[in-house]
């Protein structure tokens, strides 16, 4: 490859004008830094452009957030336990006892002017960052993003969800509210169901028995410095990673996966990544100030005795709640032991296995396919059916955890019984998930035979066209080179052949009983996948199509019917379509 | 569409040029790549009054952004927080103006940003060529031969004496980092911990939030009283003499322990185990659900069903607190009470099983 003169699809090749000014601070800065060398190549970097690929930048920009608003919290925040009488503006709670953190947060919701902006913005960044980080997980799943060489970010990102929600509950019982506490209590209730270890880890957690008054302290530390250092840390390898594997980018015309195609880091991508941030920062300021959210102060101190019903931990919690409200309640008490089913396996395997599914997935993709190449060009979803197909299983294993989260609300709205509500999820996140996962696949596997279809018989005009015998066919119309180079631009899939268990020597097979896995398992992934017509099949597809035009030609209808040459899917110049 | 700058074929690399199979994926055509579209003009690109419109709006939304900062000193100094916490459709004076302006000072400054980037920068799509991500092969010989010749330099290889015994005092060293954190919190003394509450024998039963003692004439049939030891609640109508009551964290983890609910039912409704450990169908059980230790708080009378808010188990108080629905797997313990000599109801013991959720040791 020769040096990077950038190409361009502008009239006059990209020159990089020397700069004049600020040219004798660079000069200032470069002769003790020596950073000019780095920085030549970065400052003019492209990126290519999607709106899918700014979720990620919303991921980010919310954790900025985060911590500016943090910071701010920081310096009124109070993180102990110590018994207080509150004295402050809200009349409600004067005169109460209650721990200094909650008093806290009272005196930063209504003594500190902003504070209380600050601690709702704080609490929205949190529920857009994790929101956020989920969606582009999703974006990066569906569009096989993950692929060789991204399989390291692919596991950092899961890593920073799981650490993202991990910080955001640290945050939310950081008030040492009602609903908070409560919270607390269930973890700890969580920790205790370990087998062997769990009430040793409660003690130590607690400083003793819950609640103690250690947790506030300890909490805030992991809030504050442990798990925000972890991710700040993970955020700078991702985004290094990225910045060094270049962005991936849609196949498309003079879009390969030897080169990126879009705009260069100075001044475009800058601007609008910068721009960005304002516009995230902006809309979490509007939500801070026209949402109400955690008004800690409805909620009273943390009592525990007490529990408001209907209480709702934040949205990302929703998948813990419902896998334990759904689960029977098994329990095994042996050898003087008690094992809680009913509890560990919703409470603490769950999440985990069904994080590492999603995660090991790729990683299953690589082994399957055998596939060792690099992968810069991303796939449309229906390209991958199985792949989206199980994604969709997943989201709708999610969704259906997260209503079972909300049962009771849900009884509530649709007037429904609660039991009954229960019994249905307990079986639907079998079932549903499976019917979901099969559905997807025949869907993307039709939508590529209908891409196919465009791709050898043009796209449906809506004209329908009456033959001199009498019947009717809808006209259909050629696409555009660049858009049919698009749909083509993507790789065949090879499936692996289920190989007989000797070969023709009588050996066993290599690899035997593994390799069968494989074949078949590649087999069911990819056997039946449409593939993209081959250049034959394409050259047929379009003589059948010119057969037809001919007898449109003879039935005079070439002309008068036309007009489509101008729905803006084709070149008009010329006016090619009538000269066919 | 002739006239394209770019047409680079789909793939140049052929597979044996990067160590180990690295070369890109190869997207066989069965189209040519007709190379990048041509770059359409914007009107800002020709129209200089167009461009000069696109300027003045990107300059006005950095003026509103100005505007808006100093909105927002005005409102921080205009606007008290605590006096007006509700107003405003109950946000409050202060936050609404302050979001707002901040709100509007960030957003403005994105949008400008934003709409000069997209009407008045360069919008000419680039193409950079991509490199493969491994190094170069004789680079990876490079790093590898320098890897071992270091390796070889330390002797690490011939003198596995050392080698042995450096990631044994490497291991060893977890157990400091481990030890270090003995104090975290004091071993369970479950057996005066979580076995224990701080019911004892004739101990009052008080309303959890007035102090007041219970007698049997306060509960109606099939009404419910929150209730606690007396001790951890102190009454609104004075401390009684003789009792210690409890503070602090204390007295947080021993009312998350003795919360009790006390119902009464139709004596005829209740099982006979149920009633002997009760008083005329007043019986009492831990507050503490056994899922994972939700305070218990719904109460049906008719079916004399419990229903915890946190995840729904839902017990029946009628027969030993056995659950009837959801996730719990333990029957709500049953603290056996009568009436004392003064009249007022008493327990007559401590809970006879641990409250609460399970644990590994609770056989
Ligand atoms: C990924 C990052 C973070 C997440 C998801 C997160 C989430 C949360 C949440 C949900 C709360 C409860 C807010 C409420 O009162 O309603 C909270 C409180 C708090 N956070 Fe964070 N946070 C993050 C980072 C930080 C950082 C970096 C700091 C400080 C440097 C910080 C400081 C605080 C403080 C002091 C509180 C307690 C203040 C209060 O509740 O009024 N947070 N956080
Ligand atoms: S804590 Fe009561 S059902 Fe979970």
């Amino acid at each position: 490859m020769s040096e990077s003169v950038a190409k361009t699809n502008g009239p006059n090749a990209a020159v990089t004008k020397k700069p004049t000014r600020g040219a004798s601070a660079v000069t200032w800065a470069d002769d003790r830094l020596g950073l000019a060398t780095a920085a030549k190549k970065n400052l003019r970097k492209i990126f290519p452009d999607h709106w899918s690929f700014m979720l990620g930048e919303i991921a980010l920009w919310s954790f900025v957030i985060l911590l500016i608003t943090g910071v701010f919290l920081t310096f009124w925040f109070k993180p102990s336990m110590g018994e207080v009488e509150y004295m402050g503006s809200y009349a409600q709670l004067r005169g109460l006892h209650m721990s200094e953190a909650y008093a806290s947060t009272l005196d930063i919701s209504f003594d500190v002017r902003g504070g209380l902006l600050m601690r709702q913005m704080h609490h929205w960044s949190a529920m857009l960052f994790i929101a956020a980080m989920l969606v582009h997980m999703m974006r990066v799943f569906l569009t096989g993003a993950f692929r060789k060489p991204r399989e390291l970010n692919w596991i950092i990102g899961g890593l920073l969800i799981l650490l993202g929600i991990i910080e955001g509950f640290a945050g939310y019982s950081l008030p040492d509210d009602l609903l908070s506490g409560t919270g607390l209590r269930i973890a700890d209730g969580l920790v205790k169901a370990t087998p062997v270890l769990g009430t040793y880890m409660s003690f130590f957690m607690f400083g003793g028995e819950f609640p103690g008054d250690d947790i506030i302290p300890r909490l805030y530390m992991a809030h504050i410095l442990l798990i925000p250092g972890l991710i700040l840390a993970l955020i700078a390898a991702h985004m290094l990673l990225l910045v060094y594997h270049k962005h991936t980018q849609w196949p498309g015309p003079g879009r390969t996966e030897e080169n990126v195609v879009g705009f260069p880091m100075l001044p475009v991508y800058a601007a609008k990544a910068g721009g960005f941030f304002f516009i995230t920062f902006g809309v979490t300021a509007l939500m801070g100030g026209l949402m109400s959210i955690n008004p800690v102060w409805k909620y009273g101190p943390y009592n525990p005795s007490q529990v408001t019903a209907g209480s709702q931990p934040d949205w990302y919690m929703g998948i813990a709640e419902g896998l334990l409200r759904i689960m029977p309640g098994w329990e095994t008490s042996i050898f003087g032991v008690t094992l809680s089913w009913n509890v560990f396996i919703p409470g603490q395997l769950m999440p985990i296995i069904l994080l590492a599914m999603v995660l090991a997935w790729p990683f299953l993709e690589a082994w399957v396919t055998g596939d060792k190449r690099e992968h810069h060009l991303l796939q449309r979803p229906r390209n991958a059916p199985t792949r989206t197909a199980f994604l969709a299983a997943m989201i709708t294993l999610y969704g259906l955890l997260w209503a079972a989260g909300g049962n009771d609300i849900l009884a509530v709205i649709f007037h429904l019984n609660l039991n009954h509500i229960t019994y249905f999820m307990r079986g639907a996140v079998f079932v549903v998930p499976i019917l979901v996962f099969m559905l997807t696949r025949r869907w993307c596997i039709s939508l590529q035979r209908q891409d196919n279809e465009t791709l050898l018989h043009g796209y449906e005009t809506g004209i329908i066209m009456r033959s001199a015998e009498g019947g009717y066919t809808e006209r259909h119309l050629p696409i555009s080179p660049e858009a049919a180079y698009t749909l083509t631009a993507r790789d065949r899939d090879t499936v692996h052949e289920v190989e007989a268990g000797v070969d023709e020597n009588g050996v066993p097979a290599s690899g035997g009983r593994i390799a069968a896995v494989r074949a078949r398992l590649s087999q069911a992934m990819y056997g039946h996948n449409v593939q993209k017509p081959t250049a034959q099949e394409l050259d047929e597809g379009h003589h059948h199509a010119e057969d037809e035009h001919a007898h449109e030609i003879e039935a005079g209808l070439d002309h008068s019917a036309d007009g489509h040459q101008f729905d803006g899917r084709h070149p008009v110049e010329g006016e090619e379509l009538r000269s066919h | 569409m002739s006239d394209h700058q770019d047409n680079l074929p789909a793939t140049g690399h052929t597979d044996g040029a990067h160590p180990g199979g690295h070369a890109p994926a190869r997207v066989e055509e069965p189209i040519a790549n007709p190379g990048m579209e041509r770059h359409l003009p914007r009107p800002t690109d020709v129209d200089e009054a167009a461009a000069k419109r696109a300027e003045r709006q990107v300059a006005t939304f950095f003026v509103i952004s100005m505007i808006s900062a100093v909105l927002f000193c005005v409102a921080y100094f205009s606007f008290e927080v605590g006096e007006s916490p509700d107003t405003f459709g109950r946000i409050g004076a202060s936050n609404l103006t302050l979001g707002l302006s901040l709100g509007l000072a960030l957003l403005c400054i994105g949008i400008g940003v934003i709409q000069w980037a997209r009407k008045l920068m360069a919008d000419v799509e680039l193409s950079e060529p991509r490199h493969p991500v491994a190094s170069s092969p004789e680079d990876r010989s490079e790093t590898l031969a320098a890897l071992s010749q270091g390796l070889e330099e330390s002797g690490l290889a011939r003198r596995p004496l050392i080698r042995n015994t450096l990631l044994g005092s490497l291991a060893m060293l977890g157990l400091p980092a481990i030890v270090a954190l003995r104090d975290l919190g004091p071993l369970p003394d479950i057996k005066n911990t979580l076995e224990k509450t701080f019911w004892t024998p004739g101990a009052r039963i008080v309303n959890d939030v007035t102090g007041r003692p219970l007698r049997p004439s306060d509960l109606e049939i099939g009404g419910l009283v929150n209730a606690e030891p007396e001790g951890l609640v102190e009454p609104y109508d004075g401390e009684r003499e003789g009792i210690e009551y409890l503070e602090g964290v204390e007295l947080l983890a021993e009312k998350g322990k003795a919360a009790v609910i006390v119902v009464r039912m139709e004596p005829e409704d209740v099982t006979e185990e149920t009633s002997n450990w009760g008083v005329e169908g007043i019986v009492c059980y831990s507050k503490i659900c056994t899922h994972v230790g939700c305070p218990i708080s719904l109460w049906e009378q008719q079916t004399h069903h419990l229903l915890c808010p946190c995840h729904q188990s839902t017990f029946d108080l009628a027969d030993k607190g056995r659950v009837v629905f959801g996730p719990a797997a333990r029957a709500l313990p049953q603290l056996p009470i009568e009436v004392g000599p003064d009249g007022y109801l008493v327990a007559v013991s401590d809970f006879r099983e641990p409250v609460g959720p399970s644990y590994w040791e609770r056989g």
